[in-house]
């Protein structure tokens, strides 16, 4: 009996060589993925090292001019346009992506809710060029003839809201970013708010609450944080987006005085520069903007995914 | 006490609205006007794009555009460099990735311990988050530079790598839908694990995985910023020489858009009707598809 099953071990043990491969070979692959993505903040770092320490890390982030004839490089306007054109699209897409996310969660009939998530979602998938072109040439002269105009004649005495409307500039740049984050806040928001347990619901309605009293008191507070996650994201997402911010921000390199003014963001300036600019101090310059970028836009993204894993769990994070 | 002999119940004295409960009644319906209106406002940018593009796109849309490579100077000629391009680059794309997406999916789902499988799902997430530029910057580092050529390996590789990621994720999550008897099944009938996973479970999830390939290539086939410093965009076609530039649709809708000459902003609206067709029938067909099976 011993025998048998020693010789039955032994069978296994040959039968087991391509296992040992298959399973040693994906794992390889697997933290393959993972390397891949040290390997790239590694390249970054390493190649942005000469920027940094020519110009000093603070003096670098702070420094006002680019200016490639005398080799003095300083990364504040684009970090500031970067983060104007950000904010202007939090500032429009967030009420109208969580009340949407309330629509489609809490009160739209399940045949609406569906077909509706499925357009919004479908916003993501339509190609940041395309709707650069279509920014460039349908949305620019609509922004500058309508809103612009009326917020520069009306609201112009603020320095924030100076004119002249442009069309092409910050503004319009935030526009364009505010519809490409609002799938993302409002499918995280929505799943969000769906995983909310029904008693919360309950027991507002049996206290005799209307649906907006139930969705502002018990609701949203109960789902807050992962909604806060969603918005997260959607800016992280913001922070990223190249084309269709390069083709609509008017890429000048000054720091912008007014939302209307023309800027340009980090990652707008390395795709109209990377190409031109000369190897050595520039370009690791340019790659030093992205390395900002890359830790702005990991810390974002990190500190949403954990915001939505605490209200959704693991899986509504992806 | 009154009872009304019709029903024998006691009567119910007719409820009358305090003005605080019109007053909620009203906000109530104040809310839910505000969130349709919010619902309505996302979709329009979506109707306003497509139906811009589909206008645009197909006053543009002739047998020139894709069948001609553009001129070298001035205004005329097609597409065809940028079409040939994007299906070529996007197709090697595919080709670097999917075993790669596929086997990290495999071994999250299948073999890792919690904690190493968390670790590579975070990575995969993070590296989902990373702007695309960043990616292009990594790649013309490594497979430009030394060369000193633009080339179209290093713009497969750059998309190669946006793909990864999501094709890894799905593989993953469809993977984890395999019901566990399927697999004690095979291995009962002493099916060693490596065939197990091969001819059961991933053929099992084949439809599932395959969703997630065509997302991933529906997102590469639209993806600029990678392609800027690797591929660069070319005027001329080129077939088959990855180690030369070559041209990619979202290339040359973002170049002739910048043209000043409305017949190349044409062409460009027409790329951006051919790409977006692409994009959106992949989309919706794979969608329409899990959406009907989440339902069924």
């Amino acid at each position: 009996m011993t025998t048998a099953i020693r010789r039955r071990d032994l069978a296994n043990r040959t039968s087991r060589l391509p296992d040992t491969v298959f399973r040693g070979g994906s794992r390889l692959i697997a933290w393959a993925v993972v390397a891949l993505l040290a390997l790239i903040a590694t390249m970054l770092a390493a190649s942005s090292a000469e920027a940094f320490t020519h110009f000093g890390v603070v003096d670098f982030v702070l420094g006002k001019v680019w200016d490639p004839v005398h080799s003095v490089f300083g990364a504040l306007p684009y970090i500031v346009g970067t983060l104007a054109s950000s904010a202007i699209a939090l500032v429009i897409a967030t009420p109208i992506a969580i009340l949407t996310a309330i629509y489609l969660a809490e009160l739209a009939p399940r045949r609406l809710a569906q077909p509706l998530t499925f357009l919004i979602e479908l916003i993501a998938a339509i190609p940041s060029v395309v709707i650069g072109l279509w920014g460039v040439f349908v949305l620019t002269p609509l922004l500058k003839g309508t809103v612009e105009t009326w917020a520069v004649q009306t609201l112009g005495w603020i320095p924030l809201f100076k004119g002249p409307p442009l069309g092409i500039g910050l503004f319009a740049a935030g526009v364009i970013l505010a519809i490409m984050i609002l799938p993302t806040i409002v499918t995280v928001s929505r799943e969000v708010i769906v995983s909310v347990p029904m008693s919360q619901r309950e027991a507002m309605f049996a206290l005799g609450a209307t649906r907006w009293e139930t969705v502002t008191r018990a609701v949203v507070p109960y789902a807050r944080s992962g909604i806060v996650g969603a918005v997260i994201l959607g800016l992280g997402r913001a922070l990223g987006e190249t084309m269709a911010v390069t083709m609509v921000i008017g890429n000048s390199s000054d720091l912008p005085d007014s939302i209307f003014d023309q800027s340009q963001t980090i990652s707008s300036k390395i795709a109209t520069t990377f190409n031109e600019a000369s190897v050595g101090l520039q370009t690791s310059s340019l790659i030093a903007l992205g390395l900002i970028l890359l830790v702005m836009t990991l810390l974002l993204n990190v500190v949403a995914r954990l915001l939505v894993s605490r209200v959704a769990g693991p899986v509504a994070a992806e | 006490m009154t009872a009304t002999p019709a029903t024998g119940r006691p009567a119910v004295p007719p409820l009358e609205r305090s003005g605080l409960d019109r007053r909620c009644a009203l906000v109530d319906r104040f809310f839910r006007a505000l969130c349709v209106a919010a619902s309505v406002v996302c979709i329009v940018p979506l109707a306003a794009i497509v139906l811009f593009v589909v206008l645009n796109g197909i006053a543009a849309l002739n047998l020139d555009l894709l069948t001609k490579p553009p001129r070298a100077l001035g205004t005329g000629g097609g597409a065809l460099s940028a079409i040939l391009g994007t299906l070529q680059m996007v197709a090697l794309a595919t080709l670097i990735a999917v075993p790669i997406g596929l086997f990290a999916g495999l071994y999250v789902n299948e073999f890792a311990e919690r904690r190493s499988a968390r670790a590579i799902r975070f990575a995969a997430d993070v590296l989902v988050g990373v702007p695309s530029i960043l990616v292009g910057i990594f790649v013309f580092t490594f497979l430009v530079l030394p060369f000193r050529q633009f080339n179209a390996f290093a713009g497969s590789v750059a998309l190669g790598v946006l793909m990864i990621p999501v094709i890894m994720r799905t593989t993953e999550e469809i993977l984890r839908l395999v019901p566990g008897s399927l697999r004690e099944a095979a291995l009962a009938l002493g099916v060693p694990t490596w065939r197990t996973v091969i001819s059961v479970v991933i053929r099992t999830a084949i439809p599932g995985i395959l969703t997630g390939v065509m997302l991933a290539v529906a997102r590469a086939a639209g993806e600029t910023a990678p392609l800027l410093f690797t591929a660069l965009g070319s005027r001329l076609v080129n077939a088959g020489d990855f180690s030369r530039p070559m041209d990619a649709l979202p290339i040359f809708i973002y170049v002739n858009a910048r043209q000043p000459f409305p017949a190349l902003n044409q062409q460009a609206w027409g790329a951006a009707f051919l790409l977006l067709m692409f994009v959106l029938t992949i989309n919706v067909l794979v969608r329409a598809r899990t959406l009907g099976q989440r339902a069924g």
